[in-house]
């Protein structure tokens, strides 16, 4: 297999594609939206719970492609006990890690899980299905309840 | 079958015995199939989006503007005159490539979407009230549907929709009790550029006939897949685009029968849609012109006539039986693939194939082939009523033209089990 392929597809990318974290409904959500990627039909429903301030659970639903999947999923994992303006954050890094040039060196260190996505930048066709997921949690928590596209 | 395939024998030779392309002598005649992507030769599977050009079609597109360009229908120059004479053979070949009876019902439009919406403004607001209806199909592509439900919701009229079956067929008992007095238009698409499924058009127009009922056919697919006859269809309007059968994209063609177009009001308003201009009172152009408003799409038009002279030169006899053979050898080797699931397997279909993967999304699939050089369409296909019947969020396409080889799908196939390995 290529390399860009097996950087895009990584084994933890798999996993998550696999079985996904946190893939389940929210009952008693204070925040939701609707992510949509009409290019492809991903379909993405975010809810989470806010308390004080503080994330304190998160669930997603609906059906999308392995990237766009992998990254609901590791969002979830990585946005709970965080503040809306934390989340605010780790969007701005995710972005900066998939848009970034291919040429620039990525810091695992401090990007932590977002950095298994880097493999994204030799695909931008496929930036919109890594995005997918941060577009619309970023949308739940600044109450913007329509959906969220893509385009 | 395969042994005749081996042999070499010339392209249109009317005296070739045989129903057999020489698909090698095909592919020279288009340069870009011999492109390589991604380190591997091109496979290109995504016809049914657009066809690739012969360089006959390119080649005249650049001695048209190198040599031939100019304004149409209006200066006394020569080179006008050059470029009046190349834009009304052009018309003159779609006629006869369709077989209408005259070229005063060929219409240049920017395509299929503006061929439907030509009619629906037109012919729709002029015809469709409150509490009439417009039927069209569960299969067809979106730019056969938005523009009705646009129609429906300026007039109050109501959008009907034929089902399909699980094979991707259209449900004519249904559509038989659909039809009433209240049917204004029945619009139906004529091979589903998603599941493949080429609907009996004929039997179709008979039935809506009956009640005198226009037809409106999309022929988007199926102008490249075989040969067309509106008067055989026997339909009222015939939609379709040049870029997907071999020509130039910005063009493509509104047939539509003479005394409909008569009677329509102008589609857009400007120069050469018009016979004479005041502010008091501005009549109008004959017919095809009424529908021509401003300069056209020339180049594109002219190209479109080459693209023809190319397909008639092939034959759709070849053409078809090269297509089926196609068709017969990926639908063998796809199902034999446990993972894969068809989507659309209708008893009378063309050569596109669409297909699902467990637990694979088309769009990851659609990623991995192309790293193997191979192009399918991967997504709803502008078809999501489609998708949704079918309760996929997408598919994957593998659609085939006559320059497409059995080698070709074996390197889908073997792309695909790459894919199942990945995900395994």
């Amino acid at each position: 297999m290529k390399p860009e392929l097996r950087e895009l597809y990584q084994q933890v990318i798999l996993d998550h594609n696999k079985n996904p974290k946190n893939f389940k409904e929210i009952p008693e959500a204070t925040h939701q939206s609707d992510g949509y990627n009409p290019l492809c039909g991903d379909k993405l429903h975010l809810a989470l719970k806010v308390d004080d301030g503080v994330v304190t659970d998160v669930g997603f639903q609906g059906s999308g492609c392995a990237i766009s999947k992998a990254s609901a999923s590791v969002m979830t994992t990585m946005i709970k006990g965080k503040t809306p303006a934390e989340v605010d954050e780790l969007f701005k890094q995710f972005q900066s890690v998939i848009t970034s040039s291919v040429k620039d060196a990525i810091d695992y260190d401090e990007l932590g899980k977002l950095a298994v996505f880097a493999g994204v930048r030799e695909f931008p066709a496929r930036v919109k299905c890594a995005a997918l997921a941060w577009h619309t949690v970023s949308a739940a928590l600044h109450e913007n309840s329509e959906t969220t596209s893509t385009e | 079958m395969e042994d005749l395939l081996q042999e070499r024998i010339v392209v249109g030779d009317p005296h070739c015995p045989l129903d057999v392309l020489d698909v090698d002598r095909i592919r020279d005649d288009f340069p870009i199939l011999h492109k390589r992507v991604h380190g591997n030769r091109l496979v290109y599977l995504d016809n049914a989006a657009s066809s690739q050009k012969p360089a006959s079609v390119i080649k005249g597109l650049s001695t048209y503007y190198e040599m031939q360009n100019a304004n149409i229908h209006r200066g006394v120059h020569y080179l006008s005159g050059l470029a009046t004479g190349l834009y009304e053979e052009a018309r003159n070949k779609v006629r006869k490539f369709i077989n209408a009876r005259s070229e005063k019902e060929i219409i240049f439009t920017a395509g299929t979407t503006e061929a439907v919406n030509l009619v629906a403004s037109t012919y729709g607001r002029k015809h469709v009230q409150e509490g009439d209806e417009i039927i069209v199909s569960a299969m067809e592509h979106h730019s056969n549907i938005v523009p009705w439900q646009l129609l429906c919701e300026q007039t109050g009229a109501t959008l009907k929709v034929i089902p399909i079956n699980e094979r991707g067929e259209l449900q004519l008992d249904e559509f038989e009790k659909m039809l009433s007095s209240r049917t204004k238009l029945v619009a139906i698409v004529h091979i589903s550029n998603s599941l493949g499924t080429i609907n009996p058009v004929e039997k179709i127009v008979e039935m809506a006939h009956a009640k005198d009922i226009p037809v409106l056919v999309d022929g988007a697919q199926s102008v490249v897949h075989g040969s067309i006859d509106v008067q055989a269809l026997g339909c009222d309007f015939f939609a379709f685009s040049g870029h997907k059968m071999l020509g130039p994209t910005g063009i493509g063609v509104l047939y539509g029968r003479e005394s409909l177009l008569d009677a329509m009001p102008p589609y857009q308003g400007g120069g050469d849609m018009i016979r004479y201009v005041s502010f008091d009172k501005t009549t109008y152009n004959d017919l095809p012109y009424k529908f021509e408003a401003g300069t056209p799409n020339i180049a594109g038009t002219i190209g479109l006539g080459y693209a023809i002279d190319y397909l008639e030169s092939v034959g759709f006899a070849k053409i078809e039986s090269h297509e089926m053979m196609l068709l017969n050898y990926a639908h063998e080797a796809l199902t034999s693939i446990p993972q894969v699931r068809l989507i659309g397997t209708a008893r009378q279909k063309a050569s596109v194939v669409s297909f699902v993967i467990d637990e694979v999304h088309a769009h990851d699939v659609g990623t991995i082939l192309d790293q193997n050089g191979i192009a399918i369409r991967t997504g709803h296909h502008c078809t999501q009523p489609v998708m949704d019947w079918f309760e996929v969020p997408a598919t994957s396409r593998a659609s085939f033209l006559f320059y497409n080889t059995k080698e070709e799908i074996d390197r889908l196939v073997e792309g695909i089990y790459g894919v199942i390995n990945l995900f395994k």
